[in-house]
């Protein structure tokens, strides 16, 4: 019995000793799945000294984990959920870091012929006209935000589809892209993601290059006003090493197989 | 389907050359999960014998509350705890929230009342039997409890390693309260769902098919305990 609780004191305080200065950034999760923050990371914590711990959730989760104050920085991709984040005083500031795109992947034969199509709504038309599976994320990430407004602008109502040729998986990108592989059906995914995913089988890009497919990424230091136990100080090194020269020329370095993956922008 | 044979080849790659993340994650699990067994026991054990042995009144409604938390959903724990440990929750003078600590809170929550009703259940049955022989030995209560929780021992230790394999295949939980953050809160599991969710398929099942063995490494050890007591015990 006293070694079962020595050794449990013994753990307990080992996993209480550690960690010189970090920050948590709650960030999206396409930036960390398709391995952007093992590229860049090491090089702000070698130039900062400062330790950055990803929690990748969805955008949605995100901004909600940070209004608990459970976060130094947001990094996500959902301009209007952020701005609203920022003028509800969560936030200082919304800057632009990078970008990429969303694209439309299925199976490889096409069935809606979405090769075809002129703009994404005449995509999203096509794949309701024939009925043919998309999966969507139903998870108020960034991404699922996104596809939402695309179908409202293609003035299609998934709702009355629901459960039918539309179906909600609730989950990351990675597990509705993985859903949607073993259906043989359609989903949006950004760029970054579907560059960096194993899974694809006979899935590929179907439908990509309406500029309303624009994905842009933006970070924010979470307000020491509003959470007075926010790491401000180090947070704040980090959104303008990420804006800096330094970190802009290091996400734009960052390719899988040969391709870019984010396109640094800030101004 | 390709990926079963790579997956089983990854494992044995990542096992022969050593990989140091791989150990990094693995040491991690084991400290988390041992930490939260072990804290189990030792809440869990004198509980399950109080249930059992104890003679109060709610001693019946207290006993299927404790099994009926053996149900409960490691996601809904992992929520909880975040809501109570997270900055704007009543816990947050702690900061325990994404740390080992708080993984090790969430795995003690969801494997103290299996280890509790277990425990209550192999008791209770042992009190029916040797019950008439302690009264007659006048034994006093400390006495029955002590002697009833040295026989019990092989029940006490299912229910141990029941806990620990609960603790140790546990994802929901740990994930929402860790965060899974490289090199400071990613076990297996949580690297298992990560790997899932990149589309490294091979490289998930190559950590599960790892997992798998170290649990069956852990379960063949405490076993071997139990086996060398009982030839002790009888040869």
């Amino acid at each position: 019995m006293r070694t079962i609780a020595l050794s449990v004191a013994f753990s307990l305080t080992a996993t209480m000793a550690c960690c010189g200065p970090f920050i948590v950034v709650q960030s999206t999760t396409s930036t960390a799945n398709s391995g952007l923050y093992d590229a860049i990371l090491p090089q702000f914590e070698a130039e900062s000294g400062i330790e950055a711990r990803v929690v990748a959730v969805g955008t949605g989760q995100a901004l909600n984990n940070a209004r608990n104050c459970d976060g130094d920085v947001l990094l996500v991709h959902a301009k209007s959920a952020e701005e609203q984040f920022v003028a509800e005083g969560y936030g200082t500031e919304r800057f632009d870091v990078m970008y990429n795109d969303f694209i439309i992947v299925g199976p490889g034969v096409d069935p809606a012929h979405l090769n075809d199509a002129e703009n994404a709504s005449v995509a999203l038309s096509s794949i309701s006209a024939t009925g043919e599976t998309f999966v969507s994320r139903g998870d108020e990430s960034g991404t699922h935000q996104k596809e939402r407004a695309l179908w409202e602008v293609a003035g299609i109502d998934t709702e009355e589809n629901n459960g039918d040729w539309y179906r909600e998986t609730g989950s990351g990108m990675g597990a509705t892209l993985n859903a949607a592989v073993a259906m043989g059906a359609y989903t949006m995914t950004d760029r970054a993601t579907w560059l960096a995913f194993g899974n694809r089988n006979t899935h590929e890009i179907l439908f990509e290059g309406d500029p309303v497919l624009f994905n842009q990424y933006g970070i924010i230091a979470v307000n020491p006003e509003v959470c007075p136990n926010v790491r401000s100080e180090q947070a704040q090194v980090f959104v303008d090493w990420m804006l800096s020269d330094a970190g802009q020329s290091a996400i734009g370095a960052y390719t899988r197989d040969g391709e870019q993956l984010f396109f640094p922008n800030a101004d | 389907m390709q990926t079963f044979a790579d997956s089983f080849s990854t494992a044995f790659g990542l096992i022969v050359t050593g990989d140091p993340i791989l150990y990094e994650v693995v040491g991690l699990s084991l400290q988390v999960t041992f930490s939260a067994v072990a804290m189990a026991v030792l809440v869990g054990g004198p509980l399950g014998a109080i249930l059992a042995i104890g003679r109060f009144p709610g001693r019946g409604i207290l006993s299927v509350v404790v099994s009926a938390l053996m149900g409960l959903p490691p996601v809904v724990v992992g929520l909880g705890l975040y809501m109570a440990l997270s900055q704007s929750g009543p816990f947050a003078v702690f900061e325990l929230l994404y740390t080992p600590m708080a993984m090790i809170l969430a795995q003690f929550i969801i494997v103290t009342p299996i280890i509790a009703a277990i425990s209550r259940q192999v008791l209770s049955d042992l009190s029916l039997e040797y019950g008439e022989t302690l009264r007659a030995l006048r034994a006093t209560r400390a006495q029955t409890i002590a002697t009833l929780l040295w026989e019990a021992r092989p029940g006490l230790l299912t229910a141990t390693l029941a806990g620990l394999g609960r603790a140790f295949a546990e994802v929901g939980a740990v994930m929402i309260v860790g965060g899974n953050i490289n090199h400071v809160t990613r076990v297996m599991t949580t690297s298992i769902a990560l790997e899932t969710s990149k589309g490294e398929l091979a490289m998930a099942m190559g950590l599960g098919i790892i997992l798998l063995i170290l649990s069956f490494g852990i379960n063949a050890a405490l076993m071997g305990v139990r086996g060398t007591q009982r030839a002790r015990a009888y040869g």
